[in-house]
């Protein structure tokens, strides 16, 4: 298989009034041809810095990248026609019909006219292609956007947050969209928040945090390697938890509280667990450990598992360095 | 050519360009209709009503001195003599060239005196309109993350600012030439009807022609600073918000200060005489602090001459350092 976006050592910082900010600090990625892949990331980690320097609209402070084998930005016009991008939930002139964007814009990228209307039936906003963009609702925009990207019909489709504001139809018509695209040939990268989503519809996935790669492979590689550890603890009915809790967290598990059990994200060896609860009378009722989903992969890799009592901010996550192994072992 | 023609669709296809340019038609329009019902044509007839009322005027005035002489001869020796000039001195006695037939003539137009200010209110209208849809036509495309999408395109971000730049110029040009053409055709006609079209040797015409000519400049370089500050800025009210900045600092504040420091030919410093430089080929500032004493003509204030080639020279230094500037930034900022 061939890579059709390479990343390696990218390093960006932002500098303003207020200071520099490093947004992204030694980021790689690899995309195969034909994949979808997915991009995750809590807020704040680099997923747009990264996709808007690839795509030119950002100069990078350092590392190498390249498109279909193309170094850009240097080669940025030539493979410019064999990618479709959208960046965050892009802006279009309100003034202006949907038909009127697509159109400008193909005629500025030199697209044959009947793709407009080919793109406007793919998206569902055919019958309101004669409306005013500034009275579409934000899910109407996304499908705008995704239309425009589609539009060069792309070797490479570069998609940042496109279920922002869709319905679950429109979300499931997009993965299905996706799944088509990438059977065509087309290579899908897709960032996303909405984790089961990426889970269904991706290949392989990459995960950033705090400007650095903290997990990349494909989605069930990921999955096996880093939640295994996971079990969920149950006592019996009517005993209090607290205590049991603040004795694990004191030997340095990671617990997390759910209302009838908890569970220990980094237990290597879940005999520990009865173990150190044993010799203090209490007794578990269950040990399950827990099927991994990317959800918790992606929790416990970022560090971004919700704390109790703590309102985590948007900077406070784990930097590259991957929990593996872990506790009790 | 196909971002060049895409950018020529969205110049015309935005509701700013179309209403601005009804506007200015609108107002156009008007003036050429005033002109039209303000003057009228100078027969045989006009010239001799017009030398009658002059010669009644003059005769009027002459009565009035006489009767003023009179009471001013009768008033001496009396106590009213202090509201006449001591011994009746002084008090002038009008002559028949005080009182000119031409001061008594209707207006009418005379195309090779009258049609030059008409050129320059032209391209005065036309620069101002192309000065503020310059500026929203790249401000509206920052401020609304349009030019992201067009870079996405189009990543040769020169190319793509520089073809906008260039599609706006071309369109204002093709507007200006038109707009002169129906202008000047337009004032022919009014002169024809209400006034005279005598005098229009080829070399008139060639000066008139000249003069529209400079007036397409005129209306180039503001379209191109419009454009230029709002990419700069990435806003149309940056644009606006500059150029009102410079005209209240420059114009009234340098001009206030200018003057109270008594400076020398302080209008020099002011915008508007250059625009009158360039448009009328020249003009001249007069200093009335100063007098060149000769025996031939007295006191004469101290001049300076400002000429078109000077004004030219600016404008096209204007031109330079905000077009070199706009793409220089673009071709170097982040595009957040
Ligand atoms: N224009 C900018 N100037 C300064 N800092 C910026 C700018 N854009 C982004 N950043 C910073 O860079 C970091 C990465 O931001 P980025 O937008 O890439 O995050 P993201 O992964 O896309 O997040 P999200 O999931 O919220 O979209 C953040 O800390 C952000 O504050
Ligand atoms: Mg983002």
């Amino acid at each position: 298989m061939t890579a059709v976006l390479e990343i390696a050592g990218l390093q960006k910082t932002y500098r303003s009034r207020k200071g520099v900010r490093r947004a992204l600090d030694g980021f790689d990625m690899t995309v195969e041809a034909g994949q979808v892949h997915g991009f995750l990331g809590p807020n704040g980690s680099g997923k747009t810095t990264t996709l808007r320097t690839l795509l030119g609209l950002i100069k990078p402070n350092g590392g190498r990248m390249a498109i279909l084998g193309r170094e850009v930005p240097e080669s940025l016009p030539e493979v410019a026609g064999q990618v479709g991008a959208i960046v965050e939930s892009p802006q279009f002139f309100g003034n202006f019909t949907a038909q009127d964007t697509l159109s400008l814009l193909a005629d500025a990228g030199g697209v044959r006219k009947e793709r407009v209307v080919a793109v406007l039936e793919l998206v569902g906003l055919r019958d309101r292609s004669k409306d005013r963009v500034k009275t579409y609702s934000l899910g109407m925009k996304q499908r705008l956007a995704v239309a425009s990207a589609l539009l060069k019909e792309p070797k490479l489709l570069i998609l940042d947050e496109p279920a922002n504001g869709l319905d679950p139809g429109g979300i499931r018509e997009m993965r299905t969209l996706m799944r088509n695209l990438a059977e065509s040939g087309m290579t899908v990268v897709l960032s996303s928040h909405i984790l089961g989503e990426i889970q269904l519809i991706c290949d392989s996935v990459t995960i950033i945090s705090a400007g650095r790669r903290v997990a990349a492979g494909s989605v069930a590689d990921v999955l096996k390697t880093h939640t295994s550890s996971s079990v969920k603890v149950g006592l019996e009915a009517g005993v209090d938890m607290r205590p049991a809790i603040e004795l694990l967290r004191a030997n340095g598990a990671q617990v997390s509280v759910e209302h009838d059990h908890f569970t220990v994200g980094n237990a290597g060896n879940p005999a520990q667990i009865t173990r150190i609860l044993a010799e203090r009378g209490i007794y578990v009722s269950e040990l399950t450990p827990m099927s991994a989903d990317l959800e918790s992969v992606f929790l416990e890799l970022t560090g971004t598992a919700p704390v109790e009592g703590q309102n985590r901010q948007v900077d406070q996550t784990a930097a590259a360095t991957p929990a593996s192994g872990g506790w009790g072992q | 050519m196909s971002l060049y023609s895409a950018e020529t669709r969205r110049l015309t296809k935005r509701r700013f360009t179309k209403l601005f340019i009804l506007g200015v038609t609108l107002i156009l329009a008007a003036v050429a209709v005033g002109m039209f019902f303000t003057n009228e044509k100078v027969g045989p007839s006009q010239i001799a009503s017009a030398q009658a009322q002059a010669q009644q005027d003059y005769q009027r005035s002459q009565e009035q001195f006489g009767r003023d002489m009179a009471d001013c001869r009768a008033a001496q020796g009396t106590d009213r003599a202090g509201n006449w000039p001591p011994g009746c001195e002084g008090m002038v006695e009008p002559t028949p060239d005080d009182f000119q037939a031409q001061w008594y003539m209707p207006p009418t137009f005379d195309f090779l005196e009258n049609f030059p200010d008409m050129v320059t209110t032209l391209a005065a209208l036309l620069a101002l309109v192309a000065f503020i849809v310059g500026a929203s036509f790249v401000g509206a495309e920052w401020s609304s993350g349009g030019m992201m999408n067009l870079l996405l395109w189009r990543p040769q971000r020169l190319r793509v600012l520089g073809t906008k730049l260039v599609a706006l110029l071309a369109f204002f040009t093709a507007l200006t030439v038109v707009f002169s053409a129906v202008w000047t055709g337009l004032f022919y006609l009014i002169a024809q009807a209400r006034g005279s079209t005598e005098g229009l040797t080829s070399g008139a015409w060639q000066s008139i022609g000249l003069m529209e000519l400079r007036g397409l400049v005129l209306v180039i370089v503001a379209g191109a600073v419009g454009f230029g500050l709002a990419s700069l800025g990435r806003h149309t009210a940056m644009a606006l918000g500059v150029t009102i900045g410079a005209l209240i600092v420059f114009q009234f504040g340098l001009g206030t200060v200018l003057s109270l420091a008594e400076v020398k030919f302080a209008e020099a410093y002011l915008i508007p005489i250059w625009m009158i430089a360039w448009m009328d080929k020249e003009v001249k500032v007069e200093d009335y602090n100063s007098c060149d004493f000769s025996s031939a003509s007295g006191c004469v204030p101290d001049s300076l001459t400002l000429t078109w080639p000077m004004a030219g020279g600016i404008l096209a230094g204007v031109f330079v350092l905000v077009v070199v500037a706009a793409m220089w930034t673009m071709r170097s900022r982040d595009v957040t």
